[in-house]
This record gives C-alpha cells, structure tokens and sequence, in this order.
C-alpha cells in the first residue's frame, strides 16, 4: 500500500490510499482483497466534500433561483436566473455568455454546456449556508436525486464532465489575475472519488 | 471672449439689464443657468434666424428641418420640428430633421451658447421655432400669390400645399425656389391654439425606426476612410502625470500607430495610444507600463471626506436664503424639534453610450464629429487647442446614446483631448473612445453632499424655523459659468430647491460649504435637486406624520399660497392616486412627493413593497404641470423613463466611492444603474392642461421619486433613510 | 491573426483578426456593421446582443475564436424574421425609444424571448429582460411593446 498526502498548501495533511494498478473501476466490480475500509471511504469522502463545497463548484450548485460567482458566492451579477432547466432565461440564457471554452480577456469563464446543477444537487441553503458534509453525501448518492447515477456513474462524472473539468481549468478574472483553484487537483479529486466508491460510498452520520 | 460676455451681447440683453433681472427674480437669486421661468414672461431678446438654415424644402417635397440641440433621448428631434412644422403647414408625413452642426444661428435664444441642458430646449425655442415655421409658411404664400397674381390673403395652406382662388394649388418644393429670393417677413403673426394641427397632440418620434432597425449611427459608430482609434491612460488619481512610460510592449502589437503623452485638463497628463482599431488599441493600452507621480496630488477618500463633511455641516456656512429670526429655534423643546443629517454620494452619469470624439486636423482646418451637449463651447475648446479660429474649425453634432450632463462640459475636457491627438496626428482622422471603464473613473461626478437641518415645529405641526446647512464641492467654480451663478460664495445650483423652497417657513436660514476635493465635478440630471428634494420632502413626510396629517393635506397647508402649480398637481396625483391608494395590497406602502425644477412641477404618489431586501416599485402616479404641452407623448415618455432614470439613487451599487483617490468602481458591476426589476413597474403620467408657455420635461422627473419611494418605505419600516444610496432595506 | 469564415444574416464573411477580439468589434470594425453596441465590456448590459444560433449571445464577452461555424444574427437582419419584424414594429408604435443606444441590445433579448415563449408574462419579461439597461429608462414602455408584439403575433 502506498500513501500519498495531499498537495495545494493545505494546512490539514490527508491520507489518500492508492493500490497501484490493482484496482480498476473499468472494470465495475473491485477486488475483493483490495477493497478500502469504511474508515478509509469516509476520509476520501471529506476529500471529496472540500472540492465540492468549493466555489468553483458549489456556486452552480445552488439551492436558489439564480447562480453565485466568486471567491465570495456572492449572487450572480446582472440579474442572471436559473430558468425552468437551469440554463437561464430566453433573453437571458447561461450560453448567453458562457461559451464552451474560457474567454479570459473579458474574464467570463466557459465550459461545454454550462448550465446550473438541478436543485436536488444543491449543496447549500437558500441562505447561502453550505449544507454538511453527511447532508452533501446523502443527496449526492440518493438516486432519486443524482440523475439516477450509481457509484461508477459518480465517478466517470467526476473524471469526465466538461463543467466538472472547467473547475480545474478555470480561466482568468477580469483584472488578469486566475481564478482559485479548488484544494485537489483533478486527478486527486478523482483518486479520492474512487476510494469513496470503491468503500461503497458510506457517508458520514450525523453529528 | 468670456462666455459672460457672449452672453449678454449675443442675447442682445446688456450685462447690467441682465443683472437687475436676475436681481428682480422672486427668492432674491436666480440659478443663471437653470432658467427662472418666470423670466420668460418678459420679451426675450429679438434676433432674427434665417429660415433657410433651418429649414430645407427638397424639390421630391422632404422638409428637412435643423434642430438646434443635441438630441440625446430627449426627443427634441421631433418636438421643436412639430413646432415649425405646425405653423408652416408642412405635411408631417415628409418632415425630416437632422441635428445642427455647430454655429452662430443655431445658439439658444436665451443663453447665446448653442447648447442643450437646463430642460430648456422646448421652453427656450418655443417662441423661435414657431416664428421660423409661421415665416417661411409667409414666404411660401408670396411666392404663390406673386406666381398667380392674386392677393395673399385669398390663399391658404394645408399640408405642404398653397391653395389660392379658383382652384389653384401649388406645392411647397415647387414654390420653394422662388420663396427663397423673397424678403424674409419680420413679425408674422403665429397661429392661434386652435389652430394646431400638431402641437399639443400625442406625435410619434422621427427617430424611432433607425433606432430599432440599427441603421442609425451615433457619434460612436462614426467611420472614415483611413480612421484610427485613440484610448487613453488616464491618471488613476486626477491630476498626476507619468514618471516614465514603457511603451514597448505596447508598440509592438500589429496595428499599433503610436504612443504618446497628452495634458489632460484637470488630470493631469494621460498616455495615448493610437491603433487601427479598438481591440488592437485595448489590448495595447493594457501592455503599458506606467509608472505615475502622485506626489503632491490630493488623493480623495470617501471615508475621510464623510468625516469632513458631518463636522462642516455643523458649522455655518455662505448664506444662500435667510429670513426671520433663527434663535428661535433655540428655545423649542427636543419634543417639538427634528435634527437630521443626510449624506449623498458622488453619482456617475454612465450615458450608454461611451463618451466618444473624432477629430481631423490638416494644419488649417479641422472637422470634428461628436455627440455635445456645449457645441459652440467645444468648437472653441478645439479651436484653442489646434491654434485656429472657431469658424476654422466644422463641428458636426452626432446623434448622442445618453448624456444626462455628462456630455455637458464646460472645460471641454473630452473634446479638448481629442484635438491635441489629432494635432499629434495630423493628417489622420481619430475617433477618441472612453472606454466604460474610463467612464466610471473619468469623474465629473455629482458631487457628494451632506446635509444638516434643524427643523423647530409649532404648534400647529408646520414648521416655525428651520436651519439648514449643506456641504458640497461647487459645481460651477473655476468655469465660466462661475462669473454669474456664484453669488457670496454659493453655488445656486448646491442650493436650489432649499434655498427657493416654495413651502411657508418664516424663520428660515439655509447656508453652504464648498470644499475643494481633487474630484471634477458636473452637474447630473436635475442637478441640486437630486439631492435637495430627497432632503425636503422626506422632512416634509416625516412633519406630515408628526401632525398626523396625511401627505397631500399637509402639503396643501404648507404651500405658499402662490404656489399654483404645486397646488395644482398636488391636487391631480391626489385625484388619479385615490382609487389605487385605497385598494393597496398587504405590505404595500404609498409614498407621496411633490417638487418644482425648472419651471415644471411634479406631483407623485408611489405604490411600494419590498422584494429581497428592495424596494419594489409596483406604480407611480405623477401629476405635471409643464405650461403647454407641446408632445404629450413625449413628455409622458420623459416621465415614465426620467422615474425609472431617478431611481438610481437608491440602487444598492449606486455611488462611486473613494479609496487612496482612486474610484472603487470602474464597471457596472460596481456601479449599477437600475435594471427593469429596479424600475417602476407600471407610471401612469397626467398633465395639467395649461395655455402658459412650455417649461421643461427632461429633467423635473428624477427629483420626487427617490423621496417619495423613502417615503413608502418608512411606513413599512419605520426607519427614515437619510443615507444614499440605500444599502438594504 | 487568424481567418474565419462565419455566416452573419445568412450573408458569408471572412475575417482576419487577433483570435482574442470580441465578435462585437468584429462585427462593428471589421463588418462595419455598428448597430450593435459598445456599452461596458462586461456582458452587464445587453446592448451587445445577437443571435449566435439562435440564442441570445453577449458579443463583447465573446471571441470571434468561440463562434465557429454557427450563423449569426444582428439587428440589421433581425427584420428578416416574423418575430423580429414585430418586435421593431411594436418598438415604433408604442414610441419606446429615447436616445436607442440599448434598444438594440433590447430587441435581440425581447425577439428572443417571444421566439420561445409567445405569451409572456410580466415576471418572464422582467427574468428575459432582466440583464439589459436602458439607462434613459424607458422600461415601461419596453413592457408594453413586448406585450403588444406578442399580440401582434399571436
């Protein structure tokens, strides 16, 4: 077993478990001998939860009628809706804007796509409170809520989703200055993600 | 040639019959500027325009007719040539107008500067535009009657045709030729109101259709061949002046002409960069390295200056209006008296479109395109700064996106930047271009101001004495406007609107500091009474509710008893307000405002709840008493828009403030203006029906609609708000 | 520098330009098609606005490099359409207009928003129109021409 700690300035050093090669989620069912403990899934969970809560992330995943930007969360400048599909308003949709690539100059970030997470994936309040880690972890693998995706189809979402990718890649500010990066890079992300799974996604009780 | 000068002589009055009118004006001063409109009632000074530079017939029958403001939204494009039109019997389906370029002609008729601010156009070219119109119709008829040989008074016109006996009809293009050789008639009698075919009837815009099918252009979207285009680094604290420049990064992008320095009027010295085109200027601009002297600049900060302002307010200061006995106040218990302090902000006008000046100079003569409030004052601008005489200099008046005062300057500073790129440039036509961001921190802002009123109320709930003091920079200093507008060291327009208050108060004293603050300043629509409204009628509602007395009633005692055309709108906005007001829906509030600028009285009832933490504005009711109401249309365009314009007062990101001298906004992100969730839902306007002479509509709309929105608010709150802009409610 | 081919009002143009410049200044500089509008930079006020595929599209915020080879529509060609038509001729009917500076930028969102839902309400225009300025104000009377085009169209 190797351990490796986390990069990113991070005052709390995590342990991330890998096996090296042994375990493919490809390959839908883990090994067996090679499967991580509950304790070690619940750790990679928080690894998960920080990137999630993050803003990059957790500003389209709102639990109000309108996006949130910045370091800050504040509400989406110019008056910008959610819309009945979370892609905005006729007059006012996110492709409005938002391309399918970062237009740094004027610093509008872009992604294949963009659009809001649906409310059942909001990870915050109406009041901008960022929901607990055990609220996060339960919405995110209640089926009925996920779009009907299992821990594989987690994990193939966290590596491959143009807007989950745009979080790593965001793109310049206005001013010319990059936008914040979450805590993981995105392969850690997608390592911790598939521990997580790998643990059979338990999320942590309430406290 | 000081404009003081120009003015009396081009207006034909002298210096000291001026002076003793200003003198005679009821409230003892008179806002030069701003005109009092009980002056209009005397016989403006006689001066002669010549038809054939307004009006133009084309032999295919187009009237084209010259205008001679800027049209910046107002729609003066279309009210002064109903004028004309009207009383040339012109056929209105083929009227045209175009907007004058800069010349001796096309100046006001009251103040000999060809110009557009005040909301005087209507109310200045009233009389002008009608005689020109009531003229050529004359010269027409004589052409015809000359043509047939019978007598001019057995002929007629309607619609662009001459009509004499036995059938005979001519058409204005054929006649035109020969009117032209025709003396031009001195006095011709104007049609009798009965008579209006236009005037006074809801009359659609000339301009509508370019505006909506993109083909109309601004001075913005201006294009000549070989045209480059300038931005500017502009000192980030007024009045600095680069150390060093490193322009190389700069110069290398493909496109890149040249890089240079500029003085700049009141800031400094600015670096310009000259391209072939915006983006290619833009990016170049961000590749300067500037490295900027602020030594011995004065940096301004909000935060210091709204210390500065509170302790000056405490203090007297120039008296602007005073009258009875003040120590009265004194000896009025804490029971009966109101001590309030309000503070404004400094306001950006942020017309939408850019501020924008394109300039050719060959040595000898120069053409300049731009969207000017001041056309004569900026040709003469740019002729000081390119050394030529102003006749040398061609000034051609773009139609304008917006201006509000902003693109009233009496520095000229934009127009003068443009000429001395051009100069450096010889040869080369240059389009100057204030991008937004040099908008929100070009200055020229509303100044900032703090108020301190001491109000001592009598017994019978009105007030017995009132004291009042309000700080702010002066507008009008270090212009040439200064000369007959500061009198005793106040500024009228900080005062206006307190200083002239039309309510009975008989121990009454209103006094004034202007600091002097490294931030150019300039007047923004309804200038003073952005500021002095809110102030007065919050105060009045809040007397209103001491007295237990409703809005409208305590007014109508408050009143000076002349006040007739308050009383009048008072009266209207009460009368087509009742049935809303007596139906409001649960959390709704009503507030009530009324207000004279300009010669024009405003009354305003609004129906307000609060969304989110905003004021959410679900009607307006306004009453106007604007004299004759020469476009109906347009005037309640001016006020369902002018109250949408106002509530930019209260929008949360609705100041410019200060920080180290540099302005903390630079976009609308930092400085919104109102969007249409901010704005009035539903304004319903009713106009007064009045013979007198037209008084103005441009601005009269933005001063009640902040106070009486405050005042609805109150009765949902309870809380006064006498800070703006309204952070949250 | 780089060349493309894009479709404006069905018409095909070529340009060469930075890839970084904005299609705004593409279509303003190098189309000299300067009825759409300047007015911040930022996408904050909509007087930008075109059709790129038929959706609303911020054009200052968006580099010519991003279009591909979707067509584009601008106000000078919104007219060839039924809802477009009906919208400019509701603008000029109901006198919405003061200086016009946003209106194109208006007219874009407004044809937008009647293309897919052909009975607005107040709270659909208010969300539709929600990002564009006007800054003489002339809100009201937007309100009730986008109301009256629907009428028209209905």
């Amino acid at each position: 077993m190797e351990y490796a700690s986390t990069i990113r300035g991070s005052s709390a050093v995590l342990i991330l478990i890998a096996w090296s090669g042994t375990l493919s989620l490809a390959q839908n069912t883990p090994q067996k001998a090679a499967l991580p403990t509950r304790e070690a899934g619940l750790a990679a969970w928080q690894q998960v939860y920080s990137v999630l809560t993050y803003p990059r992330c957790i500003n389209c995943h709102t639990a109000t009628n309108h996006p949130e930007q910045g370091d800050d969360r504040h509400p989406h400048l110019f008056n910008v809706v959610r819309g009945p599909g979370g892609k905005g308003v006729p007059g006012l949709n996110c492709a409005t804007c938002h391309q399918s690539a970062n237009a740094d100059s004027p610093g509008v970030p872009g992604g294949y796509n963009w659009h809001l997470a649906p409310l059942s994936m909001k990870w915050q309040d109406t009041n901008d409170n960022i929901l607990s880690s055990p609220e996060v972890c339960r919405s995110l693998t209640d089926r009925s809520k996920n779009g009907g995706l299992d821990g594989p189809g987690i994990l193939r979402h966290h590596e491959q989703e143009p807007l989950v990718l745009w979080a790593f890649q965001p793109g310049q500010r206005r001013d010319g200055t990059e936008r914040s990066l979450p805590p993981l890079t995105h392969e850690q992300f997608v390592a911790a993600t598939r521990i997580w799974v790998a643990a059979g996604t338990p999320c942590p009780q309430n406290y | 040639m000081s404009a003081t000068a120009r003015l009396s002589s081009e207006s034909g009055l002298s210096r000291r019959s001026f002076l003793r009118v200003s003198a005679t004006a009821a409230g003892g001063l008179i806002v030069s500027l701003y005109l009092d409109f009980r002056l209009l009632a005397q016989a403006p000074p006689a001066k002669t325009y010549p038809p054939d530079a307004f009006v133009h017939i084309q032999p295919d029958g187009k009237i084209v007719i010259q205008v001679n403001r800027l049209e910046f939204g107002q729609g003066v494009q279309t009210s002064l040539p109903m004028l004309l039109a009207d009383e040339m019997d012109a056929d209105w389906d083929h009227v045209a107008a175009e907007l004058a370029p800069a010349a001796d002609v096309y100046k006001d008729p009251i103040f000999g500067i060809q110009m557009v601010g005040g909301s005087g156009s209507v109310a200045h070219s009233f009389q002008q535009y009608r005689e020109l119109g009531a003229r050529v119709r004359a010269m027409l008829i004589a052409a015809a009657a000359q043509q047939w040989n019978v007598p001019v008074a057995q002929c007629r016109t309607e619609a662009s045709v001459v009509y004499g006996p036995g059938g005979r009809s001519a058409k204005y293009a054929d006649l035109a030729d020969s009117a032209a050789h025709l003396p031009v008639p001195e006095n011709v009698p104007l049609k009798n109101r009965s008579d209006f075919k236009l005037i006074g009837k809801d009359t659609r815009r000339l301009d509508s259709r370019p505006k909506c099918d993109g083909s109309l252009k601004f001075g913005l979207d201006l294009d000549l061949p070989g045209m480059k285009v300038a931005l500017l680094a502009h000192p980030p604290i007024f009045g600095a002046s680069p150390k060093s420049v490193d322009d190389k990064a700069a110069r290398s992008l493909p496109g890149v002409m040249d890089v240079f320095e500029i003085p700049t009027i009141s800031r400094g010295t600015a670096v310009v960069v000259v391209a072939d085109k915006f983006w290619t200027a833009k990016q170049a601009r961000e590749r300067l390295g500037i490295d900027w002297d602020f030594s011995r600049i004065e940096p301004a900060d909000t935060e210091q200056l709204r210390a500065k302002y509170k302790d000056l307010a405490g203090t007297p200061g120039n008296v602007a209006a005073s009258r009875g006995d003040l120590s009265l106040l004194d000896g009025i218990t804490q029971a009966n008296r109101i001590e309030a302090e309000y503070e404004f902000p400094y306001l950006a006008h942020t017309p939408m479109e850019p501020l924008n000046t394109t300039v050719r100079f060959d040595g000898a003569r120069a053409e300049v395109w731009a969207g000017s409030q001041f056309q004569t004052v900026d040709q003469m601008a740019i002729a000081e700064t390119l050394g030529l005489k102003p006749e040398q200099v061609t000034f051609h008046t773009e139609m304008a996106g917006g201006g509000f005062g902003r693109r009233a300057t009496p520095d000229s500073h934009v127009q003068r930047e443009a000429a001395a790129i051009a100069k450096h440039c010889q040869g080369v036509p240059v389009k100057l271009i204030w991008t937004r961001e040099d908008d929100v921190q070009g200055g020229y802002y509303r100044p900032m101001h703090a108020h301190r009123i001491e109000i001592g109320i009598g017994a019978d709930g009105t007030p017995v004495a009132w004291r009042h003091v309000i700080v702010g920079q002066s507008i009008l200093a270090g212009t040439p406007f200064a000369a007959f507008a500061i009198k005793n060291g106040v500024d009228e327009t900080a005062v206006e609107g307190v200083a002239d208050t039309p309510y009975e108060i008989p121990n009454f004293s209103v006094s004034v500091h202007h600091p002097t603050v490294n931030v150019p300043v300039l007047w923004w629509r309804s200038v003073g009474h952005t500021h002095t409204a809110f102030v007065m009628e919050t105060l009045v509602d809040e007397l209103a509710m001491r007295a237990q007395t409703d809005p409208f009633a305590y007014r109508r005692k408050l009143l000076k008893p002349d006040a007739k055309k308050l009383r009048g709108v008072i009266d209207l906005v009460d009368e087509k307000s009742v049935t809303w007001r007596n139906h409001l829906a649960a959390g709704h509030a009503i507030g009530v405002a009324c207000h004279e600028s300009f010669g024009t009285s405003v009354g305003c009832a609004v129906d307000v709840s609060i969304e989110d933490k905003r004021p959410k504005i679900h009607r307006v009711t306004l009453a106007v008493d604007c004299g004759t109401a020469v476009n109906p249309l347009t005037i309640e365009s001016q006020f369902q828009a002018g109250v949408s314009f106002g509530v930019s007062q209260l929008m949360a990101k609705g100041a410019i403030t200060f920080k180290n001298g540099r302005a903390q906004q630079n976009n609308f992100d930092g400085y919104t203006p109102p969007y249409i969730v901010d704005a009035p839902v539903a304004v319903d306007v009713h106009i007064v029906p009045s013979t007198e002479k037209p008084s103005g509509c441009g601005e009269p709309p933005v001063p009640v609609i902040s106070p009486a929105v405050a005042n609805a608010l109150f009765r949902l709150t309870s809380k006064r708000y006498r800070t703006l802009p309204l952070l949250s409610v | 520098m780089q060349t493309y081919k894009l479709t404006v009002n069905g018409q095909p143009k070529e340009v060469t330009v930075d890839p970084s410049t904005p299609l705004l200044w593409v279509l303003r500089e190098d189309l000299k098609m300067t009825g759409t509008k300047y007015g911040c930079g930022i996408s904050a006020c909509g007087a930008c606005t075109v059709h790129v595929a038929g959706v609303a599209t911020r054009s200052c915020v968006v580099p010519v490099s991003l279009i591909g080879d979707r067509p584009i529509v601008t106000i000078e060609g919104i007219g060839q359409d039924r809802v477009g038509r009906a919208v400019q001729d509701a603008w000029v009917a109901e006198d919405v207009v003061q200086c016009g500076y946003c209106q194109s930028g208006q007219i874009m969102s407004a044809v937008a928003l009647l293309e897919r839902q052909r009975t607005p309400t107040d709270a659909d225009i208010e969300e539709s129109m929600g990002g564009n300025i006007c800054r003489c104000g002339t809100y009201v009377r937007i309100r009730k021409a986008i109301k009256a085009a629907a009428e028209q169209l209905a």
